[in-house]
């Protein structure tokens, strides 16, 4: 059983969120905590490659991103269903993602001791 | 025209010269009295700006903590720093050694050998030498 799930639901720029929950992540790790990541809705915007965030003048994760298998967190997990809706495809990602059904979430949840929703 | 204008420049860059050495030659005293070359720093004394940063700036922040910066000492500066680059981030210790066991070898990626160069927070005051912000994910 994993220590941690920490679910990125919103796009990746205009808010913070992103950003705070990739923190919560490797503080965790970084206090050796298991930590897993789930991208869902649209969070998985947070995927994509090529983000020009400094357009909206913002500082985005794409970079830190790459440094999650530096702090050991590599059970990464990726909607499909929120992946097909949003005209994307898992082999495209910035990161990689073990694609999980909307059958399997419930599964995933319950194997973590605790959930955190950003 | 020209050799007056030739001659001109000379003088001028000789002078500079001259300029440049006494500087030179201040900021020693300086540094030897106080060390007031570094830059803007937080209160923690962390670079405010990190464009500030550079080797000399690096020796006058490990002087103000007591440390006098070795070939080892370097190779890890330097390392963190292109942490920095390639990830946006100060790394705490774990992914740092992991980062160095990558990069450096294996007798380097320990943390024992990082707390013998850089002290009992070796993430921390590397970084702060580096010209890096502090760790966020570190306490």
């Amino acid at each position: 059983m994993s220590d941690i799930l920490i679910i990125f639901r919103k796009p990746p720029v205009g808010t913070s969120w992103a950003r705070e929950a990739l923190d919560l992540a490797l503080v965790g790790a970084a206090f050796g905590q298991k930590v897993s990541l789930l991208f869902m809705g649209d969070g998985v915007f947070q995927l994509a490659q090529n983000q020009q965030p400094d357009a909206v003048g913002q500082k985005g994760t794409q970079a830190m991103m790459q440094a999650l298998s530096m702090y050991d967190i590599d059970d990464i997990y990726v909607h499909n269903d929120s992946l097909d809706t949003r005209g994307m495809a898992a082999d495209q990602l910035n990161i990689d993602c073990q694609p999980i059904t909307s059958k399997a979430l419930p599964g995933l949840l319950q194997q973590h001791k605790q959930v955190f929703n950003f | 025209m020209e050799n007056a204008m030739a001659d001109h420049k000379q003088d001028t860059e000789s002078v500079t010269n001259n300029q440049a050495s006494d500087t030179a030659l201040e900021k020693k005293q300086k540094s030897q009295e106080h060390s007031q070359e570094i830059p803007a720093t937080d209160s923690e004394g962390y670079l405010e700006n990190l464009s500030d940063w550079n080797e000399n700036v690096a020796e006058q922040i490990a002087q103000s903590e007591g440390m006098q910066l070795t070939e080892a000492h370097w190779q890890i500066i330097h390392l963190l720093r292109r942490f920095y680059e390639e990830f946006e981030l100060s790394p705490a210790m774990r992914p740092l050694v992991k980062y160095i066991g990558l990069h450096l070898g294996k007798e380097q990626a320990r943390s024992i050998y990082l707390m013998q160069l850089f002290g009992d927070s070796p993430a921390k005051m590397a970084s702060k030498i580096a010209g890096l912000p502090k760790p966020t994910n570190c306490l």
